[in-house]
């Protein structure tokens, strides 16, 4: 047989190698594996070129439905991406370096981490940012335990409007290390102010909020900030950053910390991943911070630099004293990210956000008119909103999918008593031609 | 006055019942340039060797144990935003808390200058 | 280099948006929006290309050098993964989640089935889940099985034993989950110390996470050992799968008797690093902890398959939809492509290369474990050190010469420590002219020592401050 994919060394080098070392073959290099240990079995199938592999990669990509008209968000939003996301993001010198733990050959990723910091912090009204989580679940549930090590306090104040799959993924991080989290479930698709409220008590470490919600409710959660910093716990608020073109940044409602799911900027959907977490916050928790940081200095010339700095919080130096376990994140996302903010520049993101509100609300109004259907949400919405059907949200969401459009994400399935509810996202993809087509095809459903 | 150490590098000056502890030159030496100390609460009650406080430079964290036990009851605020203090002062301006001593047979369990020096060559 | 931000002109723009063909809709109670546009640059595209491409060019990448870093195997990525992955680019993952939608993604469920079982024969466990996004999200996925294990047993466990040469993941994933670290030291032959490991074994020790080969690059030969005892405590064995790429077909850990295990595919499977992540960081265990798994489960019935999102014995779900799929993508195509021969052969390429290396620079450094290695060498420059050089100065000289240098001072238990992962990818000409240099700065050392002080000299920038910045923690631009 001949040579193996990607492997260099001809028989002659390995020959002149093994004589080197002193070895009579390969094998005698696995000596120190003792018998009994080695594999009872590898039973993997024969290697291919990549012209066959992607031929049957191609045929499993096939059996994916085609172009599905798509109303769905849920923390996960089909925005366009300009060419040259894809174009710069793919320069070899990014994406096939590691970590840059030597600055002086990696000041290409560190500076352009620098700049998404920025960019980051641009966004949310926030001080400093990190160079990236893994998501924005996660990053929230990073967020719940950040507000536990400032404080030394053992609860957390949810609102139960937060994405559900958020929530879930809180609760396993939380449920490890005897922390309390108290739910407050929503009214209307809002939060329950009053009941939130107080839920906060003196031994709340934070709260956990979000804007818009998974109901596509926006809200100022500046009163429900001040409530918590009353009794001495912080306020951490996930956002979608799309929205942030338009809307009000967390850090003007007061909060200490800012999270996010940074998929919408300039990563595609890609069956749920990579995209990146985001976290910012207030200059003054930046210890308390997971994961890596890039800061500027100089070099011997005094000439500007960047390296990865406060590292001493890390797991590589701290070990089981780190803020956070995180070690690999998700750069080239947040690169993306960084590249996407700049080819729409300042004025370009805030047009998409208004393009996207534009969007939704032509979609509400239409939406709202089909017989038997009213909007849900009782405050203002972004690009998301929810509707009361007159019947199972799930019956007509699986009738549709049959007419090729997902309409939405039913409630039901995370809210007991909102079966009948339907959130339906728009971004600046749907045409208004898409928009009027669900509306026909719902009000079919609803009444044939 | 009396001054002992720790096997961790620790110094304590006390004067009145009362100890002010900081890093030791040698420790300071090793840890390079320091870059954080994260000083303790005042009022914050600490047991001999249990940790008072951490210190934190460009590679390295570590933490700062207690010569003895009691109670903090004044920091060292400066260090804050100057942690360079440490590396230029530590047996002296880099003191990082007093605390007020509990238990005076403890000190039994500390080394004199002398040991300390003697203990350090042994390291070197 | 300027900051994109310096280069920015207000009222310059860069790609144009579709225009709208819905109407305006009405404004947004002041109390909701923001009060000022967030300062994103302003340039026109070509400038936001050029500043872009520029950057890249201050990197040293896998593509452009030599980039021996020990314990995060930065082989090739062939490009054809990258492709492989735009056939699954553009599908909402909530798709598959919706009332009867998981029909629709076929393609995709059935990949992430595939890679499963693929992973599950290659590391001899009995399920394996893709949903951690990166290496330390699998331990803690792992650590929280193991936990949720105990759990149901009604077990009162409290510690996690690890060896002073793991990674620093390991100690830090067990305290995320609430566990008290045991360190063991290492032993003079390079692994853990067993007797003092069986000392410190107790019947609260939930679980010990091994590293094999170990940090060093030896493989333990006590390890089915360590596995005995730790279970007759009733306490699991986790196996940190960094290391993978020396053993495969060699060695399965499930075999050897570990429980839980994590591999990276950014390192082991060809994926690449993408300065920092994504990475992917598949999760396998055996049977007795698979009720515990994170949901949703893909399974397959009946030649289809659908999610299990269900199951009241389940850690719960740990990142958002399913892994980093794009990630998974590549990292199947790669398996596909290298299949059983390829694979074996890259563990046997990748060992033969370390053990080249580390018999050619033995004459130079100081080798403190002279024992065969497997896929990575440590040396140490304790004897360069005499001569007020340190692992750093080789390293920054390195950088001028071409070559990434590789991992310093790790691991721990090694002073001064340059830890070699060459990988099966680079050539004998390559691996011969990295030996040439590292002995030209060994002789340096010697005879100039000031030269590698001042290293490197030939990047954008000399040495830089890092006390500066950690003092100042400028982490953003300031000066608008």
């Amino acid at each position: 047989m001949s040579h193996e994919n990607f492997l260099p060394n001809t028989p002659e080098d390995i020959r002149e190698m093994l004589a080197a070392i002193g070895a009579g073959s390969i094998d005698e290099l696995f000596a120190p594996i003792p018998a009994n240990l080695r594999a009872k079995s590898f039973d993997l199938p024969a290697g291919m070129s990549e012209f066959e592999m992607l031929a049957g990669l191609k045929a499993l990509a096939g059996k994916n439905a085609g172009d599905l008209s798509s109303f769905i968000g849920g923390g996960f939003y089909d925005h366009v991406i300009p060419a040259v996301v894809d174009h710069l993001s793919g320069r070899a010198e990014f994406y096939t370096a590691y970590t840059p733990y030597q600055p002086e050959c990696s000041q290409g990723s560190l500076q352009a981490l620098f700049e998404y910091q920025t960019a980051i912090c641009e966004l949310t009204g926030m001080e400093v940012s990190n160079a990236s989580l893994y998501d924005g679940a996660t990053a929230m549930a990073e967020a719940a335990l950040m507000m536990l090590r400032v404080t030394e306090r053992n609860r957390i104040v949810m609102d139960g409007a937060i994405n559900p799959f958020y929530r879930q993924v809180v609760k396993s991080y939380l449920a490890m290390v005897n922390v309390e989290v108290v739910e407050v479930m929503p009214v209307n698709g809002a939060i329950d102010r009053t009941a939130f409220i107080a839920a906060i008590d003196e031994a709340a470490a934070g709260v956990l909020l979000q804007n818009p919600n998974f109901f596509g409710t926006v809200d100022d959660f500046t009163d429900i900030v001040a409530a918590a910093h009353a009794k001495g716990a912080l306020a951490s608020v996930s956002v979608y950053p799309v929205a942030l073109g338009l809307l009000k940044t967390p850090g003007a409602m007061g909060a200490d910390i800012v999270t996010g799911d940074g998929q919408p900027l300039g990563n595609p959907l890609s069956f749920g991943g990579p995209s990146f977490g985001f976290m910012a916050s207030i200059k003054k928790y930046i210890r308390n911070f997971p994961g890596r940081i890039i800061g500027e200095t100089v070099d011997r010339n005094g000439k500007r630099g960047f390296v990865l700095t406060l590292q001493a919080r890390e797991q590589h130096i701290k070990r089981h004293k780190a803020t956070s376990n995180i070690c690999s994140n998700q750069s080239l996302c947040a690169l993306r990210g960084l590249i996407f903010l700049s080819a729409f520049g300042r004025e370009g993101f805030v047009e998409l956000a208004r393009l996207n509100y534009d969007k939704g609300g032509y979609a509400k109004q239409v939406l709202a008119s089909v017989k038997g259907v009213s909007l849900y949400n009782a405050g203002s919405t972004f690009n998301e909103f929810t509707l009361t059907l007159p019947k199972s949200a799930a019956e007509v969401v699986e009738t549709l999918l049959g007419q090729g459009i997902a309409a939405g994400v039913p409630a039901g399935a995370w809210y007991a008593g909102l079966d009948n509810q339907l959130v339906v996202t728009v971004t600046e993809k749907r045409s208004k031609e898409e928009i009027d087509t669900l509306a026909e095809r719902l009000e079919v459903a609803l009444w044939s | 006055m009396s001054v002992y150490y720790t096997k961790e590098h620790e110094w304590v000056k006390i004067k009145e019942g009362v100890g002010a502890v900081g890093i030791t030159d040698f420790a300071a030496h090793q840890l390079g340039d320091v870059t954080f100390v994260e000083l303790p609460k005042v009022g914050k009650e600490v047991k001999q060797f249990a940790v008072l406080a951490a210190i934190e430079s460009v590679k390295a964290a570590s933490d700062i144990y207690s010569p003895v036990s009691g109670k903090v009851t004044k920091v060292n605020d400066a260090l804050e935003n100057n942690p360079e203090i440490v590396n230029e002062a530590p047996e002296d301006a880099a003191w990082i808390a007093w605390v007020e001593i509990s238990d005076e047979t403890e000190l039994k369990n500390l080394m004199t200058k002398e040991q300390y020096d003697e203990y350090v060559k042994g390291l070197e | 280099m300027e900051l994109i931000y310096e280069k920015s002109r207000a009222g310059r723009r860069g790609v144009l948006l579709p225009a709208s063909d819905v109407p305006t809709a009405a404004v947004l109670p002041k109390s909701l929006l923001r009060a000022e546009s967030a300062r994103l640059p302003e340039l026109s595209e070509l400038e936001t290309v050029r500043h872009f491409t520029n950057l890249s060019r201050r990197n040293f990448s896998v593509d452009t050098n030599f980039y021996p870093l020990g314990s995060c195997t930065m082989k090739y990525n062939s490009k054809a993964i990258e492709e492989a992955a735009k056939l699954f680019g553009d599908f909402h993952p909530m798709t598959a989640l919706l009332p009867g939608g998981e029909r629709y993604a076929q393609g995709n469920l059935a990949m992430v089935h595939h890679l499963g079982e693929l992973l599950t024969e290659i590391t001899g466990m009995d399920e394996v889940t893709c949903q951690p996004l990166a290496g330390a999200h699998g331990e803690m996925t792992g650590i929280m099985l193991i936990a949720a294990y105990h759990r149901a047993k009604g077990n009162k466990k409290r510690y996690v034993i690890v060896p002073d040469s793991s990674h620093g993941t390991n100690p830090a994933s067990a305290a995320m989950a609430g566990y008290e670290i045991i360190t063991i030291p290492s032993a003079p032959y390079g692994d853990m110390d067993l007797d003092e490991f069986k000392a410190k074994m107790n019947g609260e020790v939930a679980a010990v996470m091994m590293t094999c080969p170990n940090t060093l690059g030896l493989f333990n030969p006590h390890i089915r050992e360590i596995c005995d005892i730790a279970h007759s405590f009733d306490a699991l064995v986790y196996y940190d799968g960094a290391n993978t790429n020396a053993i495969l077909g060699k060695v399965r850990p499930g075999d050897l008797g570990f429980d839980v295990i994590h591999l990276n595919l950014h390192k082991t499977f060809g994926t690449p690093h993408g300065a920092g992540g994504p990475g992917s960081g598949p999760v396998g265990v055996k049977q007795a902890l698979v009720p515990f798994l994170p949901m949703p489960r893909v399974v397959k019935k009946d030649g289809a398959y659908s999610l299990e999102t269900d199951n009241a014995a389940s850690i719960g779900r740990v990142s958002s939809f399913f892994g980093n799929f794009g990630v998974m993508v590549k990292a199947y195509a790669y398996i596909l492509m290298l299949g059983r021969q390829g694979l074996i052969k890259v563990s046997e390429q990748a060992v033969l290369n370390a053990n080249y290396i580390m018999s050619q620079l033995k004459s130079h450094y100081d080798l403190p474990y002279d024992f065969t290695c497997m896929h990575e060498c440590v040396f140490s420059a304790s004897r360069q050190l005499k001569h007020g050089v340190h692992a750093i100065d080789i390293a920054k000289y390195l950088i001028d010469r071409g070559f990434h240098p590789p991992t310093v001072y790790f691991p721990l238990n090694v002073k001064e420590a340059i830890m070699i992962e060459p990988t099966e990818t680079e050539s004998k000409e390559t691996i011969d002219a990295f030996i040439a240099v590292m002995k030209e700065a060994a002789e340096m050392a010697e005879k100039d020592p000031e030269a590698l002080h001042q290293a490197p000299v030939t990047m954008p920038v000399t040495r830089l401050d890092e006390t500066k910045a950690a003092r100042e923690q400028a982490v953003c631009y300031s000066k608008w």
